[in-house]
């Protein structure tokens, strides 16, 4: 499935016009977020449709979602920073949108790290608790994308509308421990 | 030939037609400006490191909101805009307002090439050649009467044929404006554009006429010119007015002031590629400091991005 899409990526390349860097930097992201987005759904209309056979789909989109913001960090490493430490810092202090972005995706490590059953299985009740860190990542990653905004919020308006109101249909489950 | 190479050629050939009408049709909107001074003569020739931007790069990779957000919309949107007959509204503080016609424009003014970088603030550039003649030329032929201390342009701005102004989520106040100080105005590096690469300016980039300011980041270079006004106060610019910490008035090309967003050191030429991005060292006032330098030896750079 990886190489499936990194050959997607390739063939596009051609077509992505003069700047693939940039073009590659919106889609991965916007991809990501999606498939995160996703992932959150899945329990709420498993609920309300009363299927809970949605849930198997849960764990795939969460990682569909790292995988994808993973490559949007590598796409930054190369197309925009040239993989120089020095720069990366200076971008982490300077630009919030930045530090953001960057401290949800190393909030979603953990999260697939543990994604597998056996580590499920070894966490028990911690488990559940820490993978509502989640939720933490979709506010990051607003925040990422409120931060962005330059003359049209439509964008980051639509993101953060679809977190509202997860958050809203899951806030009891949140209260509960 | 055997029946297989027959066939691949055949379609080889058919494809080559199919593309040499393409362009035929592109490009038959586009007049040919005959006789005009070339890069060489003007003396603004490419210079190496630089390299030309392909045709194909400079118009179909731009922003122009009124036409939507993404870099393809206008190369799609663009050709929605009525563009000839096209009048300039020439109007000053004090003096009176005339309406100018493009084509009368045109006659009066004589054509030369010249090729500039572009430097926009998201961080890419090009290299393009211009066609088209000094700002200065076109002032002098304006003729403001008086010396004011700036001139305010204005894109065209007609809503049922820019979609991008429809747009509910815009937060740009229609029409899109920018301003020069004269002095800036009189440079030798400022330039009105009617066209590149030897024809009329596509609509995307700009059609009939725009500002190419090479020293300054690529939003200063406004598009498809509708108004003209010699005053004696400062006008407030589109992107100022959104966010000022963010753009300032003379947005001059400096890697030293970084934009909130967007590192200035670097840029990337294009066309780039993932595997390489073509990143290279941003130059002050993007490599034309010997022409501007002098107009900002009082000012604070820093404090006047
Ligand atoms: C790993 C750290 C991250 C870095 C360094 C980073 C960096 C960036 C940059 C530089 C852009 C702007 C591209 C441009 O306009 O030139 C961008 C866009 C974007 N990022 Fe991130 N990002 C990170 C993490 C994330 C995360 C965790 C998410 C989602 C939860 C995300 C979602 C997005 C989206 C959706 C866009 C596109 C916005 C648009 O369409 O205008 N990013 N990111």
């Amino acid at each position: 499935m990886l190489s499936f899409v990194g050959l997607a990526l390739a063939t596009v390349q051609n077509q992505l016009g003069p700047d693939p860097v940039k073009q590659l930097a919106l889609l991965t992201g916007n991809r990501g977020f999606q498939f995160l987005l996703l992932s959150l759904l899945i329990s709420p209309l498993a609920q309300l449709l009363a299927a809970p056979y949605l849930i198997q789909w849960r764990r795939p989109a969460g990682l569909w979602a790292f995988y994808f913001l993973s490559l949007h960090l590598l796409v930054f490493a190369q197309g925009y920073i040239g993989w120089s430490w020095v720069i990366l810092i200076e971008e982490l202090i300077e630009r919030p949108y930045i530090s953001v972005g960057a401290l949800a995706w190393v909030l979603l490590v953990p999260l697939a790290l543990t994604s597998t059953r056996a580590a499920r299985l070894k966490l028990g009740a911690s488990w559940a608790i820490l993978h509502r860190l989640v939720y933490v990542v979709a506010v990051l990653g607003c925040l990422h994308l409120i931060w962005q905004v330059r003359s049209d919020w439509i964008n980051a308006g639509v993101y953060t509308l679809i977190c509202v109101l997860i958050a809203g249909s899951r806030y009891r489950n949140a209260l509960r421990f | 030939m055997n029946r297989r190479q027959f066939v691949k050629r055949a379609v080889g050939g058919s494809a080559a037609l199919l593309a040499a009408q393409a362009v035929a049709s592109n490009s038959s909107g586009l007049r040919d400006f005959d006789s005009y001074v070339s890069s060489k003569k003007s003396g603004w020739a490419v210079e190496a490191p630089d390299v030309l931007t392909p045709l194909e790069n400079v118009t179909n990779y731009n922003n122009f909101y009124e036409f939507g957000m993404d870099k393809s919309d206008p190369a799609q949107y663009a050709s929605a805009m009525t563009l000839d007959p096209w009048s300039i509204r020439v109007s000053s503080d004090g003096g009176k307002t005339v309406d100018v016609q493009f084509e009368d424009l045109l006659r009066a003014m004589d054509l030369e090439e010249r090729i500039y970088r572009l430097r926009c603030v998201e961080a890419w550039s090009m290299v393009i050649p211009w066609l088209g003649f000094p700002l200065a030329d076109l002032i002098r032929w304006l003729d403001p009467q008086e010396n004011y201390r700036f001139v305010h342009f204005q894109t065209r701005y007609t809503r049922s044929e820019m979609r991008g102004t429809r747009s509910f989520s815009s937060v740009i106040d229609w029409p899109y404006q920018e301003a020069l100080r004269m002095d800036e105005a009189m440079n030798t590096l400022s330039f009105i554009a009617v066209g590149l690469y030897g024809k009329s300016l596509p609509a995307q980039n700009g059609a009939p006429l725009r500002l190419v300011v090479p020293w300054k980041y690529g939003f200063k270079s406004i598009k498809s010119i509708a108004s003209i006004h010699f005053t004696n106060r400062q006008p407030e610019t589109s992107w100022q007015a959104i966010a000022p910490h963010e753009y300032g008035f003379y947005a001059n090309v400096n890697p030293e002031v970084d934009h909130p967003r967007w590192s200035q050191r670097y840029e990337r030429r294009l066309p780039s590629s993932l595997f390489n991005p073509n990143r290279i060292p941003t130059q002050m006032f993007n490599g034309y400091g010997e022409y501007v330098a002098d107009l900002y030896k009082n000012l604070n750079l820093r404090r006047y991005y």
